[in-house]
């Protein structure tokens, strides 16, 4: 294959790889700080304790990310057909993607929240605020370095997570590795597309990074360190838990 | 201001059950400063908690500003709107000052603000009203991260007082303070109880806390209040734990046939010279074991131990005598309501006589 004949088919992959993961990013927070909110407001000896409530919504969570993501496309197809009509292309892989992503976020939601000090949320209770203003004034502000960082992990997750979408037809550069990389034994392109999917993930780790430190930096926490040691074993590692997160953000006082 | 009647708090965890509040009777009087100690464990801040309802009482009543805050407080653990409400005119101060890092010291001081609705100029202008009052006008751009405990703790005042509030209330608001810092804090809070007539209930177990600012104070030992009372009154209480420890005198008799006798002189007594004129009256040696002189509650107070010659039923007059010149006299080694001490006493009127 020439670079004239790979290059449109490069470019096209990009975007649809650069398409799912952004519009999957944003249904993904869209669904999973809200999910990972109630969590932690309903857990027990929380704001709005509720047993019932926080074991169902933790049950569908925890088994969703107990299924491999591959497994859960090829699930979802009913489903995804009923959404958008249709279980094939980067709008398809979208869906799945969310649902794959949002157990996931939601829990890294409900880390990064009860790292924020419960004496703040007293502060507030005791200068009459209520719940929606621990949510808005304490909660999320406080945690936002956090969840940045939880954000940057989830992204990389995704990044990952559309490759395998590419495999059963969701578009993309996973989609060109398959097809052409490994089908085809088209090895330059196979190697063209990893090293664009790490140019990808990188760019976004190091955006990720650079965010987590403003924010660390302003609230006078501890910076977290930018280097290509933790890039890489971010990248070696696509499902980090909870000992990420405070590595990405820890806490100084 | 502040009336707490039966006060219980029982938490319960895993089947075991702590009484943590043992049927807390408090009285705190407009415009005083009040303060609480008690060992670790006491149930202070269990108290102070409940005052405005962090922690719901298992029984009794709170009222504060005339207000029956618990009769507020609905079912449940969510505050109800009145509740709420009522908490915003109740300032509170905290031993870790709990500032908001990801704020500014003005949108720290704002957030109170923000709470009562109150709108952007308004809150900007009495937010910079309020650091002025602390002295820290200057640091109103900065972050929380970038001030000294003394100042983060003079910015958790400020953002106490946004709601002008009538009643504050202190949890060890010194206690991770250096003893320069605690002054300075502490001097803050009286000018703001002189200035505003802001009602101050405060928790502490440091004594120097209670001496330099509180008009009043209570002893708490396993969630009762053991004593209480204005500083004063329990000076004047003979046996009184707190002003053995307000004011502590040592001192060890140096024979056996002696007799050992703690003497408190208040203000205008202070000045007398007592122990001369009892040694020439009856021509006994007396020494002195111990003796303090300090300001407490911003009155002159001395206390000395002093040692006569023989044992205390010969000593029954001259003991009198130190009685008649007004000044509070405790046989030491006869701790109240025992019943050497009730001889003592019975001895002591006696011989007054
Ligand atoms: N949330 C809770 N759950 C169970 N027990 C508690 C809780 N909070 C306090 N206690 C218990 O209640 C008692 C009183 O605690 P409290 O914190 O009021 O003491 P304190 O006088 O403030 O002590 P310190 O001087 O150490 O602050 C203690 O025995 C404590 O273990
Ligand atoms: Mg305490």
């Amino acid at each position: 294959m020439t670079w004239s004949q790979m290059q449109p088919l490069l470019h096209d992959a990009c975007l649809d790889t650069l398409f799912m993961v952004w519009w999957s990013t944003v249904y993904t927070v869209l669904g999973g700080l809200p999910l990972g909110i109630l969590l932690y407001l309903t857990e027990r000896g929380g704001l709005l304790p509720n047993v019932v409530v926080n074991k169902a919504v933790g049950a569908v969570v925890n088994i969703a990310r107990s299924v491999p993501f591959i497994i859960l496309i090829v699930w979802l197809i009913p489903f995804t057909r009923l959404v958008i009509n249709t279980s094939i292309g980067p709008s398809a892989a979208v869906v799945a993607l969310t649902i794959g992503a949002i157990p996931f976020f939601a829990r890294l939601v409900e880390t990064s929240l009860r790292e924020v000090d419960h004496g703040l949320i007293e502060a507030v209770q005791a200068m009459g605020g209520g719940t929606w203003t621990v949510i808005f004034k304490v909660l999320l502000p406080q945690a936002l370095a956090s969840l940045v960082a939880g954000l940057t992990t989830t992204v990389i997750a995704l990044i990952g997570y559309s490759a395998m979408a590419g495999a059963v037809g969701g578009g993309g550069l996973g989609q060109v590795a398959i097809n052409y990389g490994y089908q085809r034994q088209e090895h330059g392109l196979m190697n063209i597309t990893i090293v664009l999917l790490v140019v990808i993930v990188t760019v976004v780790q190091l955006a990720g990074d650079l965010s987590v430190r403003r924010l660390a930096r302003r609230t006078g926490r501890q910076p977290a360190p930018v280097g290509v040691r933790r890039l890489w074993s971010a990248n070696r590692t696509p499902g980090p838990r909870k000992t990420e997160v405070t590595e990405v953000a820890p806490e100084t006082t | 201001m502040i009336t707490t009647s039966g006060l219980t708090k029982v938490y319960r965890s895993g089947g075991r059950e702590v009484t943590a509040l043992d049927g807390v009777d408090l009285h705190v009087r407009e415009g005083e400063v009040y303060g609480v100690l008690g060992q670790s464990g006491a149930g202070k801040s269990t108290l102070i908690r409940c005052v405005n309802l962090l922690e719901r009482p298992t029984a009794g009543t709170v009222t504060v500003a005339g207000q029956d805050l618990t009769a507020l407080a609905g079912r449940g653990r969510r505050a109800s709107g009145a509740l709420r409400q009522a908490r915003s005119r109740i300032g509170m101060v905290f031993q870790h000052f709990n500032l908001l890092s990801s704020r500014t010291v003005q949108a720290n001081v704002e957030l109170p603000l923000e709470i009562l609705g109150l709108d952007r100029r308004e809150r900007g202008r009495k937010a910079l009203e309020l650091l002025d009052l602390v002295g820290l006008a200057d640091k109103a751009k900065s972050y929380p991260a970038q001030l000294s405990g003394g100042q983060k703790q003079r910015v958790g005042i400020a953002r106490a007082l946004a709601g002008d509030p009538k009643v504050l209330l202190s949890d060890e608001s010194t206690s991770a303070l250096d003893p320069e810092t605690t002054r300075s804090i502490l001097g803050l809070l009286r000018d703001l109880n002189r200035q505003l007539g802001l009602t101050v209930l405060l928790i502490t177990h440091e004594m120097d806390v209670v001496k330099t600012i509180c008009d009043s104070a209570a002893l708490m030992k396993g969630g009762r209040i053991t004593e209480s009372g204005t500083v004063a009154e329990l000076l004047a209480t003979p046996g009184s734990e707190l002003a053995r420890e307000l004011f502590p005198v040592g001192g060890e008799p140096s024979g056996p046939d002696r007799t050992v006798v703690d003497v408190t002189f208040h203000g205008e007594a202070a000045t007398q010279p007592v122990i001369s004129q009892l040694s020439r009256t009856y021509n006994i040696d007396i020494s002195i074991l111990g003796a303090a002189m300090d300001t407490v509650a911003g009155k002159q107070v001395g206390r000395m131990r002093i040692e006569l010659p023989g044992r205390f039923e010969e000593n029954v007059v001259p003991i009198g005598f130190l009685r008649e010149q007004g000044l509070q006299v405790d046989v030491a080694g006869a701790a109240a309501g025992t019943d050497v001490a009730d001889a003592a006493e019975a001895l002591i009127q006696e011989g007054a006589k």
